[in-house]
Order: structure tokens, then sequence, then C-alpha cells
């Protein structure tokens, strides 16, 4: 076991925003969130990397409660992938990817060459390697994406949460994002990632959990949880869960919004 | 360190050292370069000059202390400056958001118009500045439920025209022939009066601050992320700010306290190094360092050379830094998208 939460309580100071809230996640195995705008998924990623404190109930990091653990404990165990965003000052991308080892080193230390290997090494599996002297200011939405995770990636945490890593992504960008998680998954590395769009949980998840109004409302399978009745009942419109059968072999199950379309 | 930072970093000093040299040899009594050496020399224990002993008085009592002070001064507002910028994620911070300037002012303006010495007076602006900030805190602190770096520089605004609405009192209280003058003087920042023995005061302090930010100098390029990214990387974000805060401080607190309130270079500088070596913090505080002391070296010789008056410090960095910030913002737009 990697990161539980136990019955978890969470919110800011005086609003709760969810509660009851059990889940686990195994290392190697990519568990999607969903759930409609303003049902908690960020407030819940938060709360799980120990950012807000619980309001009720555990975060468990390896079997530990994360309230007592030191953030730099924490950040090796726990990486974060934020929703891509502008920065404040210029960096490269090779300089916001070597912030990602900052767990690694010491409070006076700057980043050896060891770390420097680490980050060029998360930059290539990122497969962007050609943009690593380019300044993150000045790269495409999609390009900042794929240096958060390779920030995540220098620091080598098992668990990496990711916050809606496709959202403002192009639909080749998205695919390649899915892909490339999938890849972590394939490496023993934990992955939870919220999306708006339930696609992608049949591509690349191997369990799904949402989240409803600040409460879990189903958590399992993929295939088991993501039935037209729950969607539903998730997003409040009607949705067909369809298999299509893909050239070349095999099929996927795809989610089709109905009514008035 | 890379070829290019190092090529920056070589320039930026060299450019120091002429600066420096030219400060020495500047004023009503012209000294050669040549002799200008031979001076330093001696007063380094090598052989004696042979010169005019008047050249001794003028290089070593006159201009040394003055020189070393705009040094100092200079390159402790322009470190501070580049420690505020990234630690509140915006490159048009200055050292006096917190209201050091404005605490050390009201420090100062108390000691004059008591009729205090003056190293009671220094002593009571270096208290204002540190007094200042630390109120700031407190009412922060108390503030809860914001992003808890925007409410620091509210109550730094806030406490900062408080303090200045104070000092104004002052000045309208202030006997207008003795210390309305001083006031005045000191409020416009000016190396004129310094003394050894300043430095010996204010040396130590800008040491002492600026020891901490460069040990600190990658966990202080992290806190220029979202204080929640920065966390999850890692970083205990409250324990290095204040750790900042107070480095930051006592540099500025202690260079106002010998020069009084100079403008501009905490701002100015550390934008231009950025610009110069890129953001990372082990670059730009070294570069902020030497163009801080450079520019500062060469302000206050044009200050006492331009006219036959002396211009008051403030007032010419002013004149210097705006055209120059101005310039920086309007071709210069590396910052955020």
């Amino acid at each position: 076991m990697s990161l539980a939460a136990e019955n978890l309580g969470f919110g800011y100071r005086g609003r709760r925003v969810g509660s009851g809230v059990t889940l686990q996640l195994e290392h190697g195995e990519v568990l999607c969130l969903l759930g409609p705008n303003g049902s908690g998924k960020t407030t819940l990623f938060k709360t799980l990397l120990g950012l807000l404190p619980p309001q009720e109930g555990l975060v468990l990091i390896n079997g530990r409660d994360a309230g007592r653990l030191e953030r730099a404990t924490i950040a090796r165990e726990i990486s974060y992938v934020p929703q891509a965003h502008g920065a404040f000052f210029p960096y490269t991308v090779r300089e916001t990817v070597l912030m990602g080892r900052t767990a690694h080193l010491g409070l006076f230390s700057a980043p050896s060459a060891r770390d420097n290997m680490a980050a060029a090494a998360a930059i290539e599996r990122m497969g962007i390697t050609h943009l690593a002297d380019a300044i993150y200011t000045r790269i495409s939405g999609g390009e900042r994406q794929l240096t958060l995770i390779a920030r995540a990636l220098a620091q080598e945490a098992r668990v990496v949460i990711m916050d809606e890593p496709t959202a403002n992504l192009d639909f080749g960008n998205q695919v390649r994002v899915l892909e490339r998680i999938r890849t972590l998954a394939g490496e023993g590395i934990g992955v939870l990632l919220s999306t708006h769009d339930p696609d992608h949980a049949f591509l690349c998840a191997d369990r799904v959990a949402m989240l409803h109004q600040g409460r879990l409302m189903a958590c399992g399978e993929t295939t088991t949880v993501m039935t037209a009745q729950q969607l539903q009942q998730l997003y409040g419109i009607p949705v067909s869960v369809t298999e299509v059968s893909l050239q070349g072999g095999g099929s996927r199950k795809v989610c089709l919004p109905l009514g008035v379309l | 360190m890379n070829a290019r930072s190092f090529l920056v970093f070589a320039l930026a000093a060299a450019a120091l050292a002429a600066v420096t040299g030219l400060a020495f040899a500047t004023g009503r009594y012209p000294v050669a370069f040549a002799d200008l050496l031979r001076v330093l020399w001696a007063w380094l224990g090598g052989a004696p000059h042979g010169l005019d002993p008047a050249i001794d008085t003028v290089v070593l009592q006159i201009r040394g202390p003055r020189v070393l002070a705009a040094l100092l001064v200079g390159a402790a507002l322009a470190a501070a400056g580049a420690a505020y910028q990234n630690l509140f994620r915006n490159p048009l911070v200055s050292p006096d958001i917190l209201g050091v300037s404005a605490g050390a002012a009201v420090g100062a303006v108390l000691g004059i118009f008591l009729s205090l010495g003056m190293v009671a007076i220094q002593s009571m602006a270096l208290a204002g500045g540190l007094a200042a900030v630390a109120m700031v805190y407190v009412v922060a602190q108390a503030v809860r439920g914001h992003d808890p770096l925007l409410v620091l520089v509210l109550a730094g605004v806030v406490l900062g025209s408080l303090f200045g609405a104070f000092v104004a009192l002052m000045k309208y209280l202030a006997d207008p022939y003795n210390q309305l003058p001083a006031i005045t003087f000191w409020l416009l920042g000016s190396l004129a009066s310094v003394s050894p023995r300043d430095l010996w005061l204010a040396g130590p302090l800008m040491l002492a601050g600026l020891l901490p930010l460069w040990l600190l100098r990658w966990r202080i390029n992290v806190l220029s992320l979202d204080d929640e990214e920065a966390r999850a990387l890692g970083v205990s974000t409250v324990r290095i700010h204040l750790a900042v805060i107070a480095s930051a401080t006592l540099m500025t607190s202690a260079a106002v306290a010998i020069s009084g309130v100079i403008g501009w270079i905490g701002l100015v500088i550390p934008h231009f190094a950025r610009l110069v070596t890129g953001p990372d913090f082990s670059r730009l505080l070294p570069v902020s360092i030497v163009l801080g002391a450079g520019f500062l070296v060469g302000v206050d010789t044009l200050a006492r050379s331009i006219a036959d008056i002396e211009v008051p410090l403030g007032v010419l960095t002013a004149f210097i830094g705006t055209p120059l910030f101005l310039w920086l913002l309007t071709t210069a737009r590396k910052g955020r998208q």
C-alpha cells in the first residue's frame, strides 16, 4: 500500500468541501478521479498531498500518518503535477525540472551533477530534450504540462498526483500525455489523476473513483464503475456507454452524451 | 556556473573595479591613477609612496570610507531587492515593500528630533527598520484566509503610510533652522558623513544578512513558485520565508542606517541583473551585488562632482533609475505571459 485515505473529511478553514472519502492507490496502477466542477477534486488532492490538513480522518503514506511527516519526506514519496500554468520568472525548462530535486537536497545545497543527470533523464523520458534550454514561460501549454510531469519524475516519488493533466491540451497532446501516464504505471509508479473526459478514464485507468458533492459515489475497476447509469448520475445528463470495435481488431468503450444532441 | 554567466560576472566585476578606481580619483582634489595605486600599496604595508601627505588624507580618510560605504550599501540594497523579488514572486518589488525604509525613517527622524548623537540616530534607524518589519509580520499573521504574501504586502503598505504620517508630524514640529534641514537631508539619502566607525557597525550586519541568502539560494528559487507547489516540492515555506525576510530586512536596515533612504537600487538592479543572467538565484545574487555596488559608487561619484553643491543621492538615483526602469519595462518582456 502506498497512498491511502481513511474516512477523509477535507475543505478549507470554515468550509467543508467533502467527507467520508476512503480510497487506496497502489504502486504501478492508474486511478482516475472523475467528478463535476466543484465536486472537490482539487481540494481532495491538496489534502492527500498534505497541503491542507484533513478535517477528519487520516491520510496514510506507506502506512504512516502524513500529518506527522516533514514536507521533504512527503515530497520524496508523492509528487504533484498542477495544471499547466504561467510562471513568475523566466526559468528554463531544465531549471524548472531541477526544482523537482529539491526534496533530495540539503537545506543549504544547490543541485549537484547527479541531480542534473536525474533532471536530464526525466526530460528525456518526457521526450522534450529539444526544449531543455527553452524558457518555460515561452513554450506552449502542452509543452509546459510535459515539463511539469518531468519535474515530478525528477522528484523520484513512487506516487504522482496529477490535477487535470489533459486540460487545455489539444487532441494529440492529450493522447500523448495519457500514453506517458500508462508508461509510468508500467514502471511501477502509482498515478492518481483527475479529468473531465470520461473517455480518458477508458483510455488509461485501471480503476476509477467518482466524486460527487464531496462524497465518493463509486470506486472500483474501470469497466465495472463506468456504466451509463453511474455517469448519468455523476454529471446529471443522459449518456450512453458504447463499445466500438477498432480497425485492426479489439474494441474500446466510449462515452457519448444523449438528449437533444 | 556556465561560460556565459562567468563572462557576465567577469565583465560586471571589471566594470565595478573601474568605477571604484574612478571614484577614488575623482573630486575636488584629483588623484592620478598611478598615485592612487601607490597610496593603496603603501597602506597595505608596501613601500612608502613619497607623495604629498595630503594625498593620504584624501584617499584614505575622506574618499576611502565613502567609496567603501557606497559599495556596501549598493550591494546590500541590490541583494535584498533580489531576495524580496523572488520571495514575493514579483519583479517590481523593492526592499522597502515591508516598510523597512519607512520604519528606519521614523527611528532616525525621532533621533534627530531629540537631538541625539550620530551613533544613536543610526542605531534608532536600524531598530526602526527591524521593528517596522516585525510589526508588519505580526499584523499579517493576524489576518487569515488570504494569500499570506499578499497580506504581508498590504500590511506593509498600510503601516508604511502610518510611519510616513509620523515622519511628517515630526518634520512639522521640528526646529526649522537646525533639525528640519538634517531631517530632510537624511530622508534624501547621503554618504557624505559616513565614518569608518559606521562601516564597522553596518558591514558585519550586512554580511550576517547575506550569508543565509547565499546558503538558501536554491530554496529561494523554489520559493518563486506558487506556495502550494513549493511545499509539494518539499520546501517548508513558512520557515524559509521568515529566514529570507529577516536576512533581507537586516541588510536593508543596516544600509539605511548609515546612508539614509536611497530608493530605486533594490528595484532596478536585480531586475536588470535578471535580464542579464536569468532568474537562477545562485547567479542572480552575485551579479546583483556587483551591479548594485558599481551603480551606487558611480552615482555617488556623480553626486559629489557634477555640481558645486552635493546633489542628494536619493534624488539622483531616482533621476537615473526611473528612465532606466521604464526602458527595461518597455523593451524587455521576459516575465510571465
